[in-house]
């Protein structure tokens, strides 16, 4: 068979062949595109255990098991001599009112180990609550009113039904503190409420009074101070080694360099932060200040890279038409490149925000793991961060830190898809085609 | 053969009149350790067109490049030799690249405007340089370089549309708008057909054809014909040596050279 025979025949020898390799070749295809589909239903999996476990988890914590409590602000324990003074009013024995409160509730009760437990029904928060109340309003002295506060966090727990009541000293309720929680519950005096605290509240000992307001608030200032210091140092550094630095060794080492920062294990960062912020610039200790400074060294390697890649990514072409009539390199670059290399390094850096986010290991060693219960109020303030908080409330002993540490985590979880989210929309609102 | 000596390419490489806009004499470019122009000297005439041709990688964008030192952008390269624009060597100290580039224009093998409105892309060389002092001034300008590259009928409705939206001709006029805008001495168009299709070309010929009242032209081409149809002198480049330079005609009728002669005929290139 000649070669203009096998041309013109369709069902040649030379086209069999093709064929049979064909199958071969789609078969090929078809398992890869199956591995594929596989690795990222695995990875959605994954995810989506995490997430329901910790949904799971902390969900509970956004409700609080609170107490009725029906209390008469007697004048005579407030303020005995009717001064209307807010020094007295503050000072007054507010714990007095709720003890007295609840002996009224189950005057059975006798003994002293009795009381002792019965007193404990409530958070130590109660007789704040009382005193915020009557600060609020002095009118109050005199009248009985209905007053719920929250329920010691062994209550809430158990109504919450994480951990059972028991005879024995094993458990953490004993039968007749839960015998009491029964004729309230029966009575209507205990009632699940959105936990509001959980959100308003600072640090604290009681997992009913911890909130993680400090600690929002503290990332939230330390990502100010990591955005306000490493963007701008990123971008500029970006700028100036692709578009004006001359391509020599010490470029070369410099980018050498940032690439081996960009792998530089986190906690060391911590430690140069200690030993560079801390001890030699005495800067305070546990402050955003310090903790944007150390997580700006490690976020601006990887701003650094990713605004380099996005600028290159700008065609040359741009380049070329700018300083084709007569523009500067600077004016290039401001106004050509720049913008078309933005989203580009928005998305770096916001990825590099959401990383410095939950980074824990560096700032443990600046001191923001310290116990810190008021709200910062400025960068210089003593604060901590979520991830931390996360990391301190997982350390705690009591069951209710458990769903705490969750819905921490998922508040984290929150922030993180947020700024991913808005990593996403800035690039497609600035993107532009050429 | 010595440095400093003239090669003489063969034909008419250098003008007796007074007509010369630039005058190039020993360029050598090297590329890294390649040289890829040698001791090239030639003189470019005033409101002419002039092509370069010759096969690929003959150093003839190279050498298109090195008129308005956009060589500079490429780290690699370096330029020896005198390239006198006017009376001053462009390589010298005190020749700022920014000015000289506002007074040579550039258009690209691809047509490459700004990912912005039609207006900005021609407004923003004038605006850079400060050339209009008011709005309506720089409307002038726009208007007027739009008219002069036969693109504004087209395009008056559509001004706040981006200059990326225009079809691969009305994009290429664009940017000889782009480079007219700032009033340039002499514009560089580097195969500026070379990503068009033949309606397009044929506009861009005649613009290049009106142009020459007001502008010296030099047009890179790899279409001998477009070459034949658009300039008054040509030269020919081969391996980094520029080969012959003549006018036009005399060059495609009646070649000295061997090399010319088997490339315009089709021999190889």
């Amino acid at each position: 068979m000649n070669e203009t025979e096998m041309r013109q025949d369709g069902s040649g020898p030379r086209l069999q062949l093709i064929k049979a390799g064909l199958k071969r070749r789609y078969a090929k295809e078809k398992i890869f595109r199956t591995l594929g589909i596989a690795a990222i239903f695995i990875a959605l999996l994954m995810l989506a255990v995490l997430f329901v476990t910790i949904t799971k988890n902390g969900y509970g914590a956004f409700e609080q098991t609170f107490i009725r409590l029906d209390v008469a602000f007697d004048a005579s324990v407030i303020d005995p001599e009717h001064s209307g003074d807010p020094d007295v009013l503050s000072s007054a024995n507010y714990s007095g009112l709720v003890k007295k409160t609840l002996r009224e509730m189950f005057p059975e009760v006798k003994s002293r180990r009795q009381k002792r437990d019965l007193y404990s029904l409530v958070s130590r928060g109660a007789a704040f609550h009382l005193r915020t109340m009557v600060m609020a309003d002095p009118g109050l002295i005199g009248t009985t009113q209905t007053v719920w506060v929250p329920a010691d966090d062994d209550i809430d727990m158990l109504i919450k039904g994480h951990i059972k009541t028991g005879g024995g000293g094993g458990s953490r309720v004993k039968a007749d503190k839960a015998a009491w929680v029964d004729t309230l519950v029966k009575k209507g005096a205990i009632e699940k409420r959105f936990n509001v605290a959980f959100f308003t509240n600072g640090d604290s000992r009681e997992p009913e009074l911890a909130g993680i307001r400090g600690a929002v608030v503290g990332s939230l200032y330390t990502m100010f101070v990591t955005l306000m210091l490493s963007f701008p140092l990123g971008v500029a550094t970006a700028i100036y080694l692709e578009e004006f630095a001359p391509k020599n060794i010490w470029t070369d080492i410099i980018e050498v360099n940032i690439n081996n920062l960009a792998a530089v294990p986190s906690i060391v960062f911590g430690l140069l932060g200690l030993a560079v912020f801390l001890n030699f610039f005495e800067l305070p200790r546990s402050a955003p200040i310090v903790g944007g400074l150390v997580l700006t060294l490690m976020t601006l390697p990887t701003i650094i890279i990713a605004s380099r890649v996005s600028l290159q990514s700008v065609p040359l072409s741009i380049r070329e038409g700018a300083l084709g009539v007569g523009a500067s390199r600077m004016q290039a670059v401001l106004h050509h490149v720049l913008p078309l290399a933005l989203p580009g390094m928005l998305t770096g850096t916001i990825i590099g925000m959401a990383r410095a986010l939950g980074e824990t290991a560096p700032l443990l060693m600046i001191g923001m793991v310290a116990f810190i219960v008021d709200v910062p109020s400025g960068i210089f303030d003593k604060a901590t961060v979520l991830p931390v908080q996360v990391y301190l409330w997982a350390d705690s002993p009591e069951r209710a830190f458990v769903e705490r540490t969750s819905a921490a985590i998922i508040v984290l979880l929150v922030f993180l898809l947020i700024m991913n989210a808005l990593a996403v929309v800035l690039r497609k609102k600035f993107e532009q085609r050429w | 053969m010595r440095r400093d000596e003239i090669i003489r390419a063969v034909g008419k490489p250098f003008l007796e009149d007074e007509s010369v806009k630039i005058s190039c004499r020993n360029v050598n470019v090297y590329y890294g350790d390649k040289h890829a122009l040698k001791n090239v000297g030639v003189d470019i005439a005033e409101k002419e067109v002039t092509a370069f041709i010759g096969p690929s990688g003959c150093g003839k964008s190279t050498f298109l490049r090195c008129l308005n030192r956009m060589n500079d952008t490429i780290k690699t390269c370096r330029v020896e030799g005198e390239i006198i624009l006017d009376g001053e060597n462009i390589y010298d100290r005190n020749v700022d690249p920014v000015l000289l580039r506002a007074r040579i224009g550039m258009v690209f093998q691809k047509p490459n405007p700004f990912p912005k409105t039609i207006y900005q892309n021609v407004a923003y060389g004038p605006r850079i340089h400060g050339l209009a002092r008011n709005k309506a001034e720089l409307d002038e300008i726009v208007i007027t370089s739009l008219e002069k590259a036969g693109l504004f009928k087209e395009v008056k409705d559509y001004l706040d549309h981006p200059g990326t939206s225009l079809s691969g001709g009305q994009q290429q006029r664009l940017c000889i708008a782009r480079a007219i805008s700032v009033q340039p001495e002499l514009i560089l168009m580097d195969e500026p057909c070379s990503a068009l299709d033949p309606i397009a070309t044929a506009k861009i010929e005649v613009l290049i054809d009106e142009l020459r009242q007001n502008f010296t032209i030099i047009i890179v081409t790899h279409s001998m014909q477009q070459a034949a149809r658009v300039s008054q002198r040509t030269a020919f480049f081969h391996l980094g040596d520029l080969v012959e330079v003549g006018d036009t005609n005399s060059i495609f009728v009646n070649p000295e050279h061997k090399l010319t002669q088997d490339y315009i005929t089709g021999r190889y290139g």
